[in-house]
């Protein structure tokens, strides 16, 4: 009846005690090896070495269910979810004001890569034009995997989504060059199987004011019907067959190469993968693709590298 | 004080600008902005501003604009922007989570025509689309009504009763680009008038909230009876806004709706916006040369002032609402709401819907006495009739 309540939209339960690193608390609903999780704790922790905290904007996507149902929380630092296409926009207020107010602490987005290379690059594009003194990580599981498992323009060609029931015949959008050319102060892909070159990058972006893009390789078990145990392991394959490089853009214009693919045959990545179709991935094309996109990331490393050393 | 010939949109702009500026003591103010036409020239105002503590965000988008301004408010700031039309209709997503999210943002919006086709006059469709969010409405007559709405906007918004946003609303060109006498107070009086906003559930480092997050659908319900209460609560908190006004600007900005000739009228016209100017003299007139007919102005829409209506039309036997909007298939948006709270108290009572000036038409007085002459001679009501200039 009227009045009787169990909450008010102004209070909360109060947080189950955790560790200043604890951005990411035990018991999420995250499935069983989504990258997601992995990616956050890093955060966690890298915000903690460098003494620092967060405030999260999360559009629409995994990472907001991640938080479990209000009033509880999983997460250790003030988040709010904004509406799909918004996060940079919100953040961009968030973190107006906290520097109005010469406050600490990091305003970072948490958006998938629907939110970011689809519904949400306009806003995104704008608030990096205007440098917006903001963190924006992308985790990228190449799928909506929120909504079950739809194409984005993340999808690799030949993956099989529900609205690509035949596999997707496009390319991935090359985010990370949108994001460069953008000449934005530091942009940077990041790979949970490579965790000291993650937490670099992180603190490097800790310390660079401005807009700071990171795109990270998030595996999704249920997107891409793979074993929850092989989360890291492909992603460590995606890196070393040169799918998905490492490498860092400062103001779009020096470029830093972090890890050689030693070239192995992504084979493998994709068998381990059942949203691949066997026998439908031009393997000789795909290896080709890859190297060609290396030599150029290489090209541009050689002649325009990254000089001075961050901190 | 000074007292100067402005445009609706100075006024509004002039009133948002004092009013962030009012918060420089506290968490300083920002917004996002974008232009459209009519509106354009309050965010060129805003962006030209002085403030000391402010940051104005010149997006991408109105859809960007209220983003900005959301997580502005959600990290204390006072937050506003400004739109119109196309532009409300680009920026409904987010309209919508400034007030499930409880945030005491203004927005100062210019009625104009939604398109197609593409016509920039004034209509309040695009502000009537927003009737059913957790947005308190404001329809301004004139200059002054615009710049003492939007300081009251933010005074009622930002009390803790009520937090919700709230919109101030006024016809295009009619009232945004029409220069008239506009009282425009100090920036000494807005700080006295404007306490510092402190928002209860700001994002904080020390007390992480998660916002906006999954809730079950008993826990969803009950974050909506908590903003039917905060309604409930508007008109209390709204008449102290209005003596507080009186006391520190030492005028009457008036109540949320407006009389004339009630108390014996056998026929009351009810307006909103600019249309009142015109119609408040013909009633005027009419009631000099000893016609009982009485004169209503709506000027907060959200939540709707019923009692207030009803007792305004205690005496009458017929009701003509003017609507300068139309919600397809049905008529007036005000109309509907006219008949909705009478509905149970006064049966016998005709409510009859007028659609004038729709799409910028003019409103004339010709209008207005064939509205008041059919009315008068009405014994049934029949469906929205559509007026068009005599
Ligand atoms: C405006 C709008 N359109 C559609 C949706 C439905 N929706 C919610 S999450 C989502 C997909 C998110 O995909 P991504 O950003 O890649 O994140 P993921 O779910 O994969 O973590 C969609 C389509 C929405 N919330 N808002
Ligand atoms: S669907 Fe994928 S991204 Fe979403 S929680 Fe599950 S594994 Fe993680
Ligand atoms: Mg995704």
């Amino acid at each position: 009846m009227n009045g009787d309540r169990p909450i008010s939209t102004l209070e909360q339960a109060p947080p189950i005690p955790c560790t200043e690193e604890c951005l990411l608390r035990p018991g999420n609903t995250n499935c069983g090896g989504c990258g997601m999780g992995v990616g956050l704790t890093m955060l966690g922790r890298a915000l903690a070495e460098a003494d620092d905290t967060c405030t999260l904007a999360i559009p629409a996507c995994c990472g907001i269910v991640t938080a479990g149902a209000f009033p509880t929380t999983s997460y250790g630092v003030p988040t709010v979810a904004t509406t799909f296409a918004s996060a940079a926009a919100v953040a961009a207020g968030i973190a107006t004001v906290r520097d109005l107010n010469e406050e600490r602490g990091q305003v970072i987005c948490w958006a998938g890569d629907g939110g970011t290379y689809d519904i949400g690059i306009a806003t995104l594009s704008a608030a990096a034009e205007r440098n917006e003194n903001i963190i924006y990580i992308c985790y990228d599981n190449e799928i909506y995997g929120n909504t079950g498992g739809q194409r984005s323009s993340a999808t690799p060609p030949g993956a099989r989504t529900t609205t690509t029931p035949g596999g997707k015949s496009e390319e991935k959008k090359d985010i990370m060059a949108i994001m460069a050319a953008h000449q934005i102060p530091y942009a940077a892909t990041l790979s949970i199987a490579h965790p000291d070159d993650f937490s670099r990058k992180l603190k490097t972006a800790f310390n660079t004011p401005g807009t700071r893009f990171l795109l990270m390789h998030s595996p999704c078990p249920t997107g891409w019907k793979s074993e929850p145990a092989d989360s890291v392991e492909l992603v460590r394959l995606a890196v070393a067959s040169g799918l998905f490089p490492l490498y860092e853009v400062w103001n779009g214009s020096a470029w830093r190469i972090n890890v050689e693919p030693d070239w192995t045959s992504p084979t493998e990545y994709f068998q381990r993968q059942r949203r691949f179709k066997d026998g439908e991935i031009d393997l000789q094309a795909t290896e080709r693709s890859c190297r060609d996109q290396f030599k150029r990331l290489k090209t541009l490393a050689q002649e325009f590298p990254h000089k001075t050393e961050e901190g | 004080m000074s007292v100067e010939v402005v445009s609706g949109n100075h006024a509004a702009g002039y009133a948002l600008s004092v009013a962030g500026e009012a918060n420089r003591a506290a968490r300083g103010a920002s917004c996002g902005i974008y232009p459209i036409t009519p509106q354009t020239e309050i965010v060129e105002y805003v962006a030209s501003f002085p403030f000391q503590k402010s940051r104005v965000v010149p997006v991408e988008s109105e859809h960007s604009a209220m983003a900005v301004s959301i997580g502005a408010s959600l990290a204390g700031a006072r937050a506003f922007t400004a739109s119109s039309s196309n532009g409300i209709a680009y920026m409904v997503e987010n309209i919508m989570v400034a007030g499930y999210y409880r945030l005491p943002i203004v927005m100062v919006a210019v009625n104009r025509t939604l398109g197609p086709p593409w016509n920039i006059w004034a209509d309040q469709g695009d502000t009537l689309m927003l009737r059913d969010f957790p947005w308190i409405q404001f329809y301004a007559e004139d200059n002054q009504e615009v710049l003492d709405a939007t300081l009251m906007a933010f005074r009622l918004a930002e009390d803790h009763r009520i937090l919700l946003p709230a919109l101030v609303a006024m016809d295009a060109f009619i009232v945004s680009h029409t220069q008239a006498e506009t009282v425009l107070p100090d920036q000494s009086a807005v700080d006295r008038y404007l306490p510092e906003l402190d928002l209860p559930h700001r994002l904080l480092h020390e007390d992480p909230k998660t916002l906006g997050g999954l809730a079950w659908p008993e826990v969803a319900m009950s974050l909506r009876l908590e903003i039917d209460e905060a309604m409930d609560r508007v008109d209390e908190v709204f008449g102290e806004c209005r003596a507080a006004f009186r006391d520190v600007f030492e005028r009457d900005p008036g109540g949320a709706i407006e009389t004339l000739g009630t108390e014996d009228a056998e026929i009351v016209v009810v307006v909103s916006s600019s249309i009142a100017t015109t119609a408040r003299e013909i009633v005027k007139q009419r009631r000099a040369a000893g016609e009982k007919i009485g004169f209503v102005k709506i000027k907060m829409f959200r939540p709707f002032p019923e009692r207030a209506l009803r007792e305004a039309c205690n005496t009458a036997k017929a009701v003509a609402v003017l609507d300068r909007n139309y919600a397809a298939g049905v008529g007036g948006v005000f109309w509907q709401e006219a008949k909705a709270a009478f509905q149970g108290h006064r049966d016998d009572l005709i409510i009859q819907d007028y659609l004038t000036g729709l799409c910028g038409g003019d409103v004339t007085p010709p209008m207005i006495d064939e509205v008041i002459a059919d009315v008068t001679t009405r014994d049934a009501e029949t469906k929205p009739i559509w007026m068009t200039a005599p």
